[in-house]
């Protein structure tokens, strides 16, 4: 499945990497620690996490994953968002919870790393 | 990997204008029709977009042509007989996106745009499926240049020196620029041709050493990534505060990071569980306290493996 199609399905607001929305995403993995994120997720996984400092996005293209939706209405700070720009990051933002996010995401059959 | 698999691939990554034919025939719409049979027989093609001045305002094909015939109409206007407003399909969109535009209106050739609007190329299946092998040919042939490359590269090296050295200085608690060390040592070692499986290893254990120091290192240090033939030996190195109890260190979830570094998501515990999980060899060293040193070298076999097999040079 492509991120637009995931970002249509879930309202997503894209703050960063519109022009990468045809990526596939190849599964889904949740959380806000970044040495989890590191260990689990694989290439092409959407990444659910609030965390928005300009880490994310290093994290995020050394593991070349295909987006990164950060949930609960937090806004990532300017620095995040032109690093992700600079990295072909994709940032997608939603007021919801991870939960709610990742039940969705499932639900579209979006499957975990396990 | 089978070539269909493949090909569907390549339809996700190659571009439209990478297929499409360029600076295509155009008529205008004052063109009669039995001026556009001679154009369409002089250059072979079925159909083609009608311009005026730089504007696209429709497309006419062999169809209409035909029907122009059978009703005794070749003196009619292209501009009466034409399709106007034709779906045109963008340049910069993927190939996989043209592909359902066909399957959805059974047109023959799309007039190709740039995001001004601007006529640049026009899409037949032919130049799709054309465009997608030759794309794929490319793809076997890059493949085999990288893997000369590879071992070029490490022919010259050996002869003269025998690695190649990044170093990359990391400042203590700057999260912002954290992740560089990183990236340029995936990167080099893309550039190589190295497999993705030995990149990603490579990058989470130098990550991994890189927010070490940007996290506990009260001066911060340095990371050198050294690439030898056979294996890449990452070095982190800093000049304290050092690890008092390494054991400790190493179990999975123990930290001493601050709570305010923590609520960032870093300083979980599982910094050090994960080099070591990537790392063939990890030996880290904390002597008194005063500084720390941790070494990691991941081995790369079964690239050269298959790089220096001086049978298999075929591939077809």
């Amino acid at each position: 499945m492509k991120l637009a199609e995931i970002c249509r399905a879930l309202s997503l607001e894209v703050q960063a990497g519109a022009e990468h929305l045809e990526r596939e995403v190849t599964g889904g993995y949740a959380s806000d620690l970044l040495s989890c994120v590191m260990a689990k997720a694989q290439a092409g996984n959407i990444w659910v996490t609030l965390q928005a400092h300009p880490n994310i996005v290093a994290v995020a293209s050394l593991l070349n994953l295909a987006g990164v939706i950060i949930t609960e209405g937090v806004v990532p700070d300017e620095s995040t968002v032109a690093k992700a720009k600079e990295e072909g990051v994709v940032l997608l933002l939603t007021p919801l919870t991870t939960f709610t996010i990742v039940g969705k995401l499932a639900a579209m059959g979006i499957a975990g790393v396990d | 990997m089978t070539d269909f698999t493949k090909l569907q691939e390549l339809a996700y990554e190659v571009r439209i204008e990478e297929v499409m034919t360029k600076s295509p025939v155009t008529v205008s719409p004052d063109t009669t029709m039995a001026e556009l049979r001679e154009i369409l027989r002089e250059h072979r093609i079925s159909g083609t977009p009608v311009v005026e001045g730089d504007r696209m305002v429709g497309i006419i094909s062999l169809e209409d042509l035909i029907k122009a015939l059978a009703n005794g109409a070749m003196s009619a206007r292209v501009g009466e007989r034409m399709t106007p407003d034709p779906v045109t399909v963008y340049a910069d969109e993927t190939v996989v996106k043209a592909v359902n535009t066909f399957a959805r209106y059974r047109f023959g050739r799309f007039p190709v745009v740039d995001r001004e609007g601007r006529l640049v190329g026009i899409l037949t299946r032919g130049d799709i499926v054309r465009g997608l092998l030759k794309q794929l040919e490319h793809e076997y042939h890059r493949e085999e240049m990288l893997r000369a490359r590879f071992n070029r590269f490490f022919d010259e090296l050996i002869a003269d020196i025998d690695s190649i050295v990044l170093r990359h200085e990391v400042k203590a608690r700057d999260f912002e620029h954290a992740g560089e060390a990183s990236s340029r040592v995936k990167r080099a070692l893309n550039r190589l041709g190295v497999t993705p499986q030995i990149v990603r290893r490579a990058a989470i254990a130098t990550y991994e050493l890189e927010i070490n120091i940007v996290i506990h290192a009260s001066e911060g240090g340095e990371i050198i990534a050294e690439i030898q033939p056979e294996k890449i030996i990452i070095r982190a190195v800093d000049t304290g505060p050092g690890i008092p109890d390494i054991e400790a260190a190493m179990q999975p979830g123990f930290s001493t990071a601050p709570e305010w570094i923590r609520e960032m998501g870093f300083g979980a515990g599982m910094g050090l569980v994960n080099v070591k999980r990537c790392a063939d060899e990890f030996l880290l060293e904390s002597p008194n306290g005063m500084w720390t040193s941790a070494k990691v070298v991941i081995y790369f076999p079964s690239f050269l493996e298959r790089a220096q097999d001086p049978d298999d040079t075929s591939r077809s």
